[in-house]
């Protein structure tokens, strides 16, 4: 066998394979052998040696030289340099990651540093579909406890208590709704989950029933031994198939070890749980349409009273809570209401998940104390807006029931109250950050869009009346709008607001009043000026560019899908309105506002 | 599986915290995958199948590659956490099969943290 001076060992691992190592090869190989060594240095391809994010990965004996990241135009300096004139070539080397000590510690990281875990206490930490991973993290002592050394009695107490209040958007107190359908005599009584998370752009029930599905079956249990029920069901929405799937196999393992159906850890309590796909309505979020649509019928609201702790499912007592309550419960139980009314503000107790989305640069899931600042949440813990160049306008919290809460704001302590004065509502937990980019207009419009499609048509307030609404909205974003159309808003949601049947057209108003209460102006600009401060509604954009702003940078130039847009070094960019298509790209990446 | 009585609760407990604190059984690594459904849309299985794939070829049986839900910031799935016998846990973000595969080799096999994607260390509880 032939003696080579040097081997080059060059990775054809899949990963490598994929980041061009084959062409790597051939460019080396060419390049060693117009250069004369191929009779000195030998080009061996191997397998995955486990640094496939670096590749290609190319390893040169004698010396072990280990290179990463080669393209092809590095091959000339590396063969010239490392097997001709024996310079290994540093540039092209692997570098030791610097040394550990600059990895932060999780709890010195923004994002976690300022969170409270309560219902997402096993976030990240337990495998969902493992019940003895559950059981591990203390989970089903707070059953096993309420079971044995609880009266149903202290069960409420110990709830009210904590003054837990319902996640699903109306913040009633959760121990006193057990306590009414606890005093409601009869012998057939259920607890429902609710777990239709319908508000766009909300994902905290989802994750939870993913993550941990094992602490909303303890937490209704738990209700169950409290209000003497003995069947039950999650109502989930069938988009969340994930979430349905690893429900069902908790339900399955809970059974199984006797934590769930007759006899439940030897006590002689039964409960059983079932879960029920909803069709993903929004209407059927509501309690009472929730209910009928369990019972096989249409999904629409009826009004209350009778509320559901007297007559709910099948005309039963019955309780109905919101995923992220049920998984506070085991905690309460376990700990205290003493220690969860230790956390929060007066009125509102114990911790929020909110799902952070928007102009937001760590979009996620965070649970933080009630009263958490909402400029904690958006800046320390959401790490700000992801444009510098851009401006935080407002967050909309509490999705199509809510409304928006502009900068002057930002230091509002978060919890149901706070927020009611602000104009807006806690709601599920929605919190969508937007930049100066947004038109409060159109998004009163997306919004209203949301609630005229979802109205289930029983009541006439609703149905007709926010599509008016709509239509209003409509032509004011088209640029057709009068100021009196202004009162006409105003007039129309007070109207619905009085006289809808449910929570669905009672709330759906709101996003248009709270945008009217802290942007009229955008309004106005639209109506009198034709104008759409924001430069979201295409028909109010003129789509020329103003040279007194442009820096002449050739970013819109660049930019254009269609090549409407000429441009030259020191010149500003000019738009051909003939071809421009208004996709808006070029506004989107105009760092100064200098298109009209 | 026999129902469980109460007494049980607490033997699984005992038994099972030893599991994921990695001191039974002898493993000595546990690599965790977050799936959650945002975990899963940004190629968190196959960053799992990846795992997988490695631990196959390394013929290693003290490795453990677990799976649990959403870790709170989908936006910098997929996201892992590798934790090695008495050492702190380390979350990784933006994780790929490429990656995932040199983690595995470098710090799960060989000890050396892969600074250069990792978030944090330690847990948030
Ligand atoms: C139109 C409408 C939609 C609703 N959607 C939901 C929902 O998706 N999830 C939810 O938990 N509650 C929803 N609710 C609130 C429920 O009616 C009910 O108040 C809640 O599930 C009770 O649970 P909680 O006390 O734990 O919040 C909705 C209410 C209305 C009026
Ligand atoms: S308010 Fe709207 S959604 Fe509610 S019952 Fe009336 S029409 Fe249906
Ligand atoms: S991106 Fe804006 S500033 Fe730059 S050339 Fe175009 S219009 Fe002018
Ligand atoms: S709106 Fe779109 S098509 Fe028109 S000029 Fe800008 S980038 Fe080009
Ligand atoms: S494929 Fe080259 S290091 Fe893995
Ligand atoms: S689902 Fe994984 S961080 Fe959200």
């Amino acid at each position: 066998m032939k003696r080579f001076r040097q081997h080059l060992l060059i990775c054809g691992g899949t990963g490598c394979h994929a980041a061009g190592s084959a062409d790597v090869r051939t460019a080396l190989q060419n390049e060693i052998k117009k250069q004369g060594l191929a009779d000195e240095v030998a080009v061996v391809e191997t397998g995955c040696n486990g640094f496939c994010a670096m590749g290609p990965v190319a390893v040169v004996y004698p010396g072990g030289t280990f290179y990463v990241s080669l393209t092809i135009d590095d091959v000339p300096e590396l063969v010239q340099e490392h097997f001709l004139k024996g310079r290994p070539v540093e540039r092209l080397m692997y570098k030791e990651p610097a040394s550990k000590d600059i990895i932060p510690d999780m709890k010195d990281i923004p994002f976690f540093a300022h969170q409270q875990l309560i219902a997402l206490r096993n976030r990240g930490l337990l495998d969902a579909e493992s019940i003895d991973e559950y059981i591990a993290r203390d989970g089903y002592r707070a059953l096993a406890k309420a079971l044995t050394e609880m009266s149903p009695q202290d069960i409420v107490n110990e709830v009210k208590k904590s003054g837990l209040r319902g996640r699903g958007g109306g913040g009633f107190p959760t121990g006193l709704k057990w306590e009414f359908c606890q005093r409601t005599p009869g012998e057939i009584k259920y607890v429902l989950c609710n777990a239709d998370e319908g508000d766009p752009g909300a994902f905290m029930d989802r994750s939870i029933l993913e993550a941990d599905p094992h602490s909303v079956i303890e937490g209704m249990t738990i209700a169950a031994k409290a209000i003497g029920a003995h069947h039950g069901f999650v109502y989930c929405r069938a988009e969340y198939p994930l979430a349905i799937e690893r429900l069902k196999l908790a339900i399955e393992k809970a059974t199984e070890y006797g934590l769930l159906g007759d006899n439940i850890l030897d006590t002689g309590f039964s409960f059983n749980l079932q879960i029920y796909q909803g069709a993903g309505a929004f209407v059927c979020g509501e309690e009472t349409a929730l209910m009928r649509s369990i019972e096989g019928k249409r999904g629409m609201p009826r009004p209350r009273p009778p509320f559901p702790a007297v007559k709910g499912l099948y005309d039963k007592p019955t309780v109905l809570n919101n995923v992220e309550t049920w998984a506070n419960v085991a905690p309460i139980i376990i700990k205290g209401g003493d220690w969860y009314a230790s956390i929060g503000t007066a009125g509102s107790k114990g911790t929020k998940v909110f799902a952070l989305t928007g102009h937001v640069n760590n979009i996620g899931l965070v649970e933080v104390p009630m009263g958490t600042s909402l400029r904690t949440i958006i800046y320390d813990i959401g790490g700000g807006m992801p444009k510098k160049h851009r401006k935080f306008k407002a967050v909309q919290l509490g999705g199509p029931s809510g409304g928006c809460v502009p900068e002057q704001y930002l230091d509002l302590p978060c919890d149901y109250e706070e927020i009611i004065k602000a104009g807006a509502i806690m709601g599920s937990g929605g919190m969508i950050v937007m930049d100066d980019s947004t038109c409060m207009v159109d998004m009163a419009r997306f919004f209203m869009e949301f609630v005229q499609d979802e109205s289930c048509g029983k009541c006439t307030p609703c149905r007709e009346g926010t599509r008016r609404m709509l239509q209003i909205l409509e032509k004011i974003c088209e640029g057709r709008g009068e100021m009196s159309d202004l009162d006409l808003l105003e007039e129309l949601a007070a109207m619905i607001k009085d006289s809808a049947l449910c929570g669905l057209g009672q709330t759906g108003p709101n996003p248009v009043l709270s945008t009217l209460r802290y942007f009229r102006d955008e309004y106005v600009a639209h109506i009198v000026d034709k104008k759409c401060p924001a430069r979201t509604c295409v028909n109010l954009i003129e789509f020329r560019v103003d040279e007194a702003l442009c820096k002449k940078c050739g970013q819109c130039f660049k930019a254009c899908p269609v090549g409407a847009i000429s441009w030259e070094k020191k010149q500003p960019a000019k738009i051909d309105l003939t071809k421009c298509i208004k996709c808006k790209t070029c506004i989107e990446n105009c760092k100064f506002d200098a298109i009209v | 599986m026999a129902k469980l009585k109460i007494s049980d609760l607490a033997k699984i407990r005992d038994r099972v915290h030893e599991q994921i604190n990695l001191r039974e059984d002898g493993a000595q690594v546990k690599i965790t995958v977050h799936m959650g459904t945002c975990g899963i849309a940004s190629g968190a299985r196959d960053v799992l199948n990846a795992a997988m794939d490695e631990l196959d070829k390394s013929g290693r049986t003290d490795i453990i590659i677990t799976t649990s839900g959403c870790a709170g910031l989908c936006s910098q799935e997929p996201m892992i956490t590798v934790e090695r016998l008495n050492e702190e846990p380390i979350k990784y973000v933006f994780v790929d099969n490429a990656k995932m595969r040199q983690i595995f080799n470098r710090h799960a096999v060989e000890g050396e943290v892969q600074t250069q994607w990792a978030l944090a260390k330690g847990s948030e509880q």
